[in-house]
């Protein structure tokens, strides 16, 4: 089985992305399922299905949906095995821009939209900066020129990636997507053993154990302030 | 991996690198890495200052960021040691419809300067045909067609690389996001691109676009504040002079606010290949030979013939009589019989 983590910031089209990119993988006959990782809410497997695909749904809840998502995909990978899939997809929203819940050796996609404007290529950390293949949507909206700068920007800061623009909504670049996705040499039977390509923010303060009082006498373990000068006016 | 001979990205000095590869600083700068006073010591050094606290902060990997940087500069080089190799034609082969069936031609070859026109209706397969030429399909597209490009298979670049694409697409629903004026959106365009002389090559894009768009605009205007006609302008003629692919799709163009015909030219003049999906026949007839597509397959090619000429001559007309009432009306008179 082939295992590929999808990830990017929420609302940039990841699912209509994965989506086309299945019929693709379908079309080659490939079977395909998909685990999708989100916070609080998400209806999108009901549109994995809806697509005849098989798909889990985790919700993080209370807990940082990155450590959520890294403490059970070993767990998911299992089901994926079980489930005789081809290709597993996993996709999950990064929500700090920050993290990268990339694994080594496993095929990692950022999915970013050219209307978050040029600066985002460098707001966002490793999940862009060590993805293997970065895919732009939202192209069919915005001018060529724009296009063009942002995925120069992209390139800027992750010049080994594959850039390719895909559009959500007719598809167009999915296909070609798709044949980047499946390699039929590889074989994953588990990721034990396996590490993050980046580690995660570390977060461990009273607040994480549910204090929600505000003020320094209640603040306690990994706690930073703000820097706020010290200008004399 | 990429290496490179001459310079040590570890441990040269960073002045070093800049002053043979002055492009590198974009690379830097991008990545947050911020060495105004390191310039007269290596990234080694500059790595080995920074707090750990700071890298766990700012998600650094200099292991990663160094092995990134070296991709970069050599494809920079790569990019940037190209001889203009000019796209002169491509060739479509052909591959089969929805059903299976054979394309029916042999071959089909588009030279540059010449404009090609796409009909069919929606859902028939356009953006398919356009998907095989943008990924030069080899048989390995769901259409089964192989392009050329100059006669011969094409080179990997055209489906991997970011900087080189071959088509560059203009349609209906795009506009400007960004949030500046005309002249500094040209120069993040042109930088992007990395063209030497960005001065002149914004004033030209500025002075076509000016000539397409009915109602000139300045510089300094937002983008985002252009009219419809004028952003399409703007599109085309920052399309034609700054991008580097040398296909163009067109998804229509509307017909308010700018001179479509102009616009053609215009693209044509910068040894372009123009594919225009449209059913204006005002468009549609401006190309020599149309692709009518159905099913997934290319149908059949037609050439314009005479009668539609003279046709086209009889609706240009027609087109510029509706054209000269919108600006009556814009200009606040009474259209008179």
């Amino acid at each position: 089985m082939n295992l590929v983590t999808v990830s990017g910031p929420p609302s940039v089209g990841k699912t209509s992305v994965i989506l086309k990119t299945i019929v693709s993988l379908k079309n080659r006959g490939l079977k395909v399922g998909v685990v999708k990782f989100d916070c609080l809410f998400t209806d999108d497997d009901l549109l994995y299905e809806k697509a005849g695909v098989m798909v889990q749904k985790g919700l993080s809840g209370g807990l940082c949906p990155d450590h959520y998502f890294v403490s059970n995909i070993e767990e998911v990978t299992q089901w994926g095995l079980e489930n005789n899939f081809d290709i597993l997809i996993s996709e999950s929203a990064g929500l700090c821009n920050r993290c990268s819940p990339y694994i080594k050796d496993i095929k990692a996609v950022c999915v970013i939209d050219n209307l978050s404007g040029i600066g985002t290529p460098k707001k966002i950390g490793p999940m862009l900066k060590s993805a293997d293949i970065v895919i732009i949507t939202k192209g069919d909206i915005v001018s060529q020129a724009e296009r063009e700068v942002f995925a120069s920007r992209v390139h800027s800061v992750n010049p080994a990636a594959t850039i390719l623009h895909v559009n959500g909504l007719t598809g167009q670049g999915s296909f070609e997507l798709s044949t980047l996705l499946f390699d039929k040499d590889e074989n994953i039977t588990t990721l034990k053993g396996k590490t993050l390509r980046f580690s995660m923010p570390a977060a461990l303060c009273s607040y994480c154990l549910g204090e929600t009082r505000i003020g320094e006498s209640y603040q306690m373990g990994n706690v930073r302030k703000i820097d706020l000068g010290k200008k004399e006016i | 991996m990429a290496t490179l001979t001459d310079v040590n990205l570890r441990h040269d000095k960073i002045d070093t690198i800049l002053s043979k590869y002055p492009f590198a600083e974009t690379f830097l700068t991008n990545n947050g890495v911020d060495v105004t006073n390191f310039r007269e010591n290596s990234l080694d050094d500059y790595f080995k200052s920074l707090d750990p606290e700071h890298i766990e902060d700012h998600a650094i990997d200099p292991e990663h960021l160094l092995d990134q940087f070296s991709v970069f500069i050599s494809q920079m080089l790569s990019f940037l040691g190209e001889d203009d190799k000019v796209v002169e034609s491509i060739t479509i082969l052909p591959g089969h419809d929805k059903s299976g069936k054979t394309e029916n031609f042999s071959e089909f070859i588009i030279q540059k300067n010449e404009i090609v026109s796409i009909v069919g209706p929606t859902g028939s397969g356009k953006s398919r045909l356009l998907g095989d030429i943008e990924w030069a399909a080899q048989n390995d597209t769901p259409t089964g067609r192989s392009i050329l490009i100059n006669g011969k298979t094409p080179d990997k670049k055209w489906r991997y690389s970011s900087s080189e694409k071959l088509v560059a697409q203009l349609s209906q629903n795009m506009n400007f996001v960004m949030d500046m004026s005309v002249f500094e959106f040209l120069e993040l365009h042109a930088e992007s691109r990395m063209v030497t002389d960005s001065e002149t090559v914004i004033k030209r894009i500025i002075e076509e676009a000016n000539n397409l768009a009915g109602e000139k605009f300045d510089p300094n205007t937002p983008i985002t504040a252009l009219s419809g006609g004028q952003s399409r302008a703007l599109m085309i003629a920052d399309t034609a002079i700054l991008s580097k692919s040398p296909i163009i799709l067109i998804d229509e163009i509307e017909n308010a606010g700018i001179d479509r015909k102009k616009a053609l030219k215009l693209l044509l003049s910068e040894d372009k290949i123009v594919l225009m999906a449209t059913h204006d026949p005002v468009l549609a007839l401006m190309g020599n030979r149309r692709i009518v597509i159905k099913n997934g397959g290319i149908l059949k090619i037609i050439e314009t013939t005479e009668e539609e000429k003279e046709i086209l001559t009889e609706i240009e007309e027609l087109d510029k009589k509706v054209m000269t009432m919108r600006e009556k009306l814009r200009n606040g008179e009474k259209l008179t019989s």
